[in-house]
């Protein structure tokens, strides 16, 4: 069975969920072969094992943490070259689509970006113009490049042994010319990572600035919180919590939109959701056409006793 | 500094978008076009670049905007709005051979014009958007990038220039990049960097008058099947119109509307 490549994404070692499901993906299509660019590989062999990863590649080289994204596609490039692999999958992050795209040149490949799910064939699907198309697609050269969104599967346990080796890749000098000389990590809110997380509660215009209630709401969900582009642009919630077309796009299991009247711009990063519930004073809010089920009324008052609700009921 | 900003004419988000029934490509005709949103960050960031140069004493910018677009005819609208922003001149490469083609196809014809840009004074800065608003893969900077072998400042919401280095701030996912490199680079630019302006009066007047070349691909040296729908790497199976939403159910809140938030939430197991 040929291996299918896939490119871990991690921090320091921890395995983000989006590569777990890629692993789950690649299992469909043949043997899943992670790998793992920088170091702290020792912390993530046994996600990497327990996901299905059977061979994992390392390549700690500091030439490619240290600049951006072409680097890694160089690496990935000769990685290809020596293991000809059925597939390379990666996460639809941006480092994950630049890397994508620099790949698919270097080895005249092509290249899908977005899929919400990928076929044992090799097929994917992906949803274009703010969800209102499905379109099914596949590479006709090449070797396949597809970068997958999180939450597109669930990630399915298949423990097994994984046998790591380190590659040495060669890095042009070229590939080095934009270095990373600052990192600075968000500052962590304690709530899950917004493009991973089962559950958002998103807050917009309507908070009038007041996230209290939607924050209150997420965390008895356990769910992340985004927010709409206005209430953004107003300076009421960080950019890097914005969902939409030039925020984040996410799809998990539930979106809770509160107070969002639901612009395309906005449905564009969040309509693939499994279920969409809203909360709107207006009744004729666009929200509502997507939404399996909504309240309209005041979020200040629906909020606070659902989550009040919730909470008791959990004891 | 000979800065070239690449923008894109895309179908207007506001209207129904929709796809050609033989080929699967994109409707760019039965729809609205404008110049993509996301570009124009790109266009203000290219002509605060240009200005931040202007020598006083006479005014003259010391910075050269050449706006390019590669699309249908239609597709000089784009670049029209860009020259009333204040961009200097426009490139249009437009040709037959060119509909249907993919980001991998698109990125090598603009790698080509922005060689034959270079040709004249060599080019310092290429600007981009982070995305288009239509296929939104936001991957044509990087391939670029990788076709003209410059440094790439992608998704730069922060851009400042000094001395012949170019340094970004991206704001990714989980952390704040700092990335610099050497002049001539590459930069793609999201929407937090800037405000875009509104052509001024005296801007559309003067677009009237600034210079646009048109060009097709046997300009650029390129044949016509390297470019298309012949040249892409991808096939689209199918496509279909998402079905419509099951209509949801939707409550008016009499003082129970939290109440029946939660019970929702119970039925669906997420409580």
């Amino acid at each position: 069975m040929s291996e299918v490549l896939v490119l871990v994404d991690h921090v320091d070692g921890a395995v983000r969920k989006a590569t777990t499901e890629l692993l789950t993906i690649a299992a469909r299509v043949g043997e899943p072969s992670a790998v793992y660019i920088g170091t702290g590989f020792q912390d993530a062999a046994a996600t990497l094992a327990r996901f299905g990863a059977v061979k994992a590649y390392r390549i700690e080289s500091p030439d490619l943490t240290a600049h951006l994204v072409a680097p890694s596609a160089e690496a990935l490039a000769q990685l290809v070259e020596r293991t000809q692999p059925a597939a390379v999958l990666l996460a639809s992050t941006a480092d994950g689509k630049e890397i994508a795209a620099r790949l698919a040149l270097k080895i005249d490949s092509g290249l899908i970006t977005d899929a919400v799910d990928v076929d044992a064939d090799l097929v994917t699907t992906q949803s274009v113009f703010a969800g209102a198309y499905s379109v099914r697609a596949r590479v006709s050269r090449g070797t396949p490049i597809i970068t997958v969104k999180a939450n597109s599967v669930t990630a399915q346990e298949r423990p097994g042994e994984c046998v790591d080796e380190q590659f040495t890749a060669v890095i042009s000098p070229g590939a080095m010319s934009a270095r990373i000389t600052g990192t600075r990590p968000r500052q962590k809110s304690g709530r899950p990572d917004l493009s991973e997380a089962a559950i958002v509660v998103a807050g917009g215009r309507g908070t009038n600035g007041d996230f209290g209630p939607v924050e209150a709401f997420a965390d008895t969900l356990g769910a992340a919180v985004g927010a709409s582009r206005a209430a953004v642009d107003a300076g009421w919630y960080p950019h890097a919590n914005q969902v939409g077309q030039t925020g984040k796009s996410v799809s998990p299991q539930l979106y809770v939109a509160v107070g969002i009247s639901g612009a395309i711009q906005h449905r564009a990063g969040m309509q693939t959701s499994k279920t969409i519930v809203a909360v709107n004073k207006d009744a004729d809010a666009p929200i509502f056409e997507l939404a399996d089920f909504g309240v309209v009324g005041d979020l200040f008052t629906v909020l606070p006793q659902a989550t009040t609700l919730i909470e008791q009921a959990r004891g | 500094m000979n800065i070239v900003v690449c923008v894109k004419f895309v179908p207007d988000a506001q209207s129904e978008r929709g796809f050609e029934p033989g080929d699967h490509t994109t409707d760019r005709f039965g729809v609205p076009g404008r110049l993509s949103e996301l570009d124009e960050y790109a266009v203000e960031a290219a002509l605060t670049l240009a200005t931040a140069g202007a020598d006083a004493p006479t005014g003259e910018p010391a910075g050269r905007v050449t706006v390019m677009t590669v699309g249908p005819p239609a597709a000089a609208e784009a670049i029209k709005k860009a020259l009333q922003m204040g961009a200097d001149a426009g490139v249009h490469v437009t040709d037959e051979a060119i509909a249907g083609s993919d980001a991998a196809a698109t990125s090598l014809v603009l790698a080509a014009a922005i060689r034959r840009i270079g040709e004249a004074a060599p080019v310092d800065l290429v600007l981009t958007g982070m995305a288009s608003t239509d296929a939104v893969m936001s991957v044509v900077p990087a391939m670029l990038a990788e076709r003209l072998d410059l440094p790439q400042l992608t998704l730069a919401s922060q851009l400042s220039i000094e001395g012949g280095t170019a340094s970004i701030r991206r704001d990714g996912d989980l952390a704040s990049q700092t990335v610099t490199a050497a002049l001539p680079a590459l930069v793609s630019v999201t929407d937090q960097i800037n405000e875009p302006r509104y052509p001024s009066f005296k801007g559309i007047m003067g677009a009237k008058k600034k210079p646009v070349q048109t060009w097709g691909i046997a300009d650029l040296g390129l044949r016509a099947d390297q470019v298309g729908l012949a040249a892409s790497a991808t096939v689209v199976e199918s496509i279909t119109p998402r079905p419509p939403r099951q209509a949801g159910q939707v409550v008016k809140d009499d003082g129970d509307g939290g109440r029946q938030l939660a019970d929702f939430l119970r039925s669906r197991k997420f409580v």
